[in-house]
């Protein structure tokens, strides 16, 4: 069976490495650009097309709330509003409607399983982590969250410059895919005579 | 993910092998122990991507390719 074979050898080889990795804290100056390397790769793998181009493209991620529905709390039911995820900076709301910024959320990941503190995630798992989090249980890192006014971390007119460059660049997105979507309509339509 | 280090491979394995299972089990109940969240990345039936955080083994979708662990969130700067 040598396709097993292959794939225990692999296994057992990965499994030396990550005990070498667990041990072994040689320094190492590419090490951090590699791990956001990989950390873009898995934020890429996870998000949606366009929020991995929003982020490519703008340094930040736009996340949609997801307690404006009837069975949300009652103050923000039936009110559309969104989230900045920026890396190793607050998350914060605001009203896409208006462009009111509601709150920031201060939100860190600490390695508690290191004794004596740690390097902070790669920028990019940051991210993917304030993603998936407000994904999966919005409430639960809002909870944890150090709620502050808008203003605190992050200079608002820098917010409202970002949130002018999210618009600009969905209504070039917007634009392109129509003109794509044009251009392959007419491709298919048969010459005339 | 680890911090300063970033994505890392932690266990591998076939569900449908009950020894292979009996060892995920294992980490992912030692990942929580050590504070970490666990989340499935996953896709809706429109397409979308999405995630669903999960707290027991239990809750994870059979079919799912991959589990990631990163740091429990705390309020930070305050």
């Amino acid at each position: 069976m040598p396709w097993i074979d292959r794939r225990l050898e692999a296994r057992r080889a990965r499994r030396e490495l990550r005990r070498a990795g667990e041990t072994g804290a040689a320094h190492d100056p590419g090490r951090e650009r590699r791990a956001e390397q990989r950390a873009r790769e898995l934020l890429k793998s996870c998000v949606n097309e366009e929020e991995w181009a929003m982020y490519r493209d703008l340094g930040f991620l736009r996340v949609w709330g997801g307690q404006s529905a009837l069975d949300g709390p009652p103050e923000m039911r039936g009110v559309d509003y969104a989230y900045l995820i920026y890396p190793h900076k607050p998350i914060v709301a605001y009203l896409p409607q208006t462009g009111r910024l509601l709150n920031e959320y201060c939100v860190e990941f600490p390695d508690e399983t290191r004794p004596y503190g740690s390097p902070r995630l790669p920028d990019s798992d940051d991210v993917l982590a304030k993603w998936m989090a407000l994904q999966g249980d919005e409430r639960r890192i809002i909870t944890e969250a150090n709620l502050h006014l808008p203003g605190r971390q992050i200079d608002p007119r820098q917010i409202q410059r970002d949130l002018w460059r999210l618009g600009r660049w969905e209504r070039e997105r917007l634009a392109r895919a129509l003109r794509a979507e044009t251009g392959s309509r007419r491709l298919a339509e048969p010459a005339d005579g | 993910m680890r911090p300063g280090f970033g994505e890392q491979l932690i266990a591998e394995g076939d569900v449908d092998v009950a020894e292979e299972e009996q060892e995920l089990i294992e980490e992912f109940r030692r990942q929580l122990d050590q504070g970490m969240w666990a989340a499935v990345p996953t896709t809706g039936i429109d397409g979308r991507r999405e995630a669903e955080m999960v707290r027991a083994f239990e809750d994870i979708p059979r079919d799912t390719g991959r589990v990631i662990f990163f740091p429990r969130a705390a309020g930070g700067a305050v």
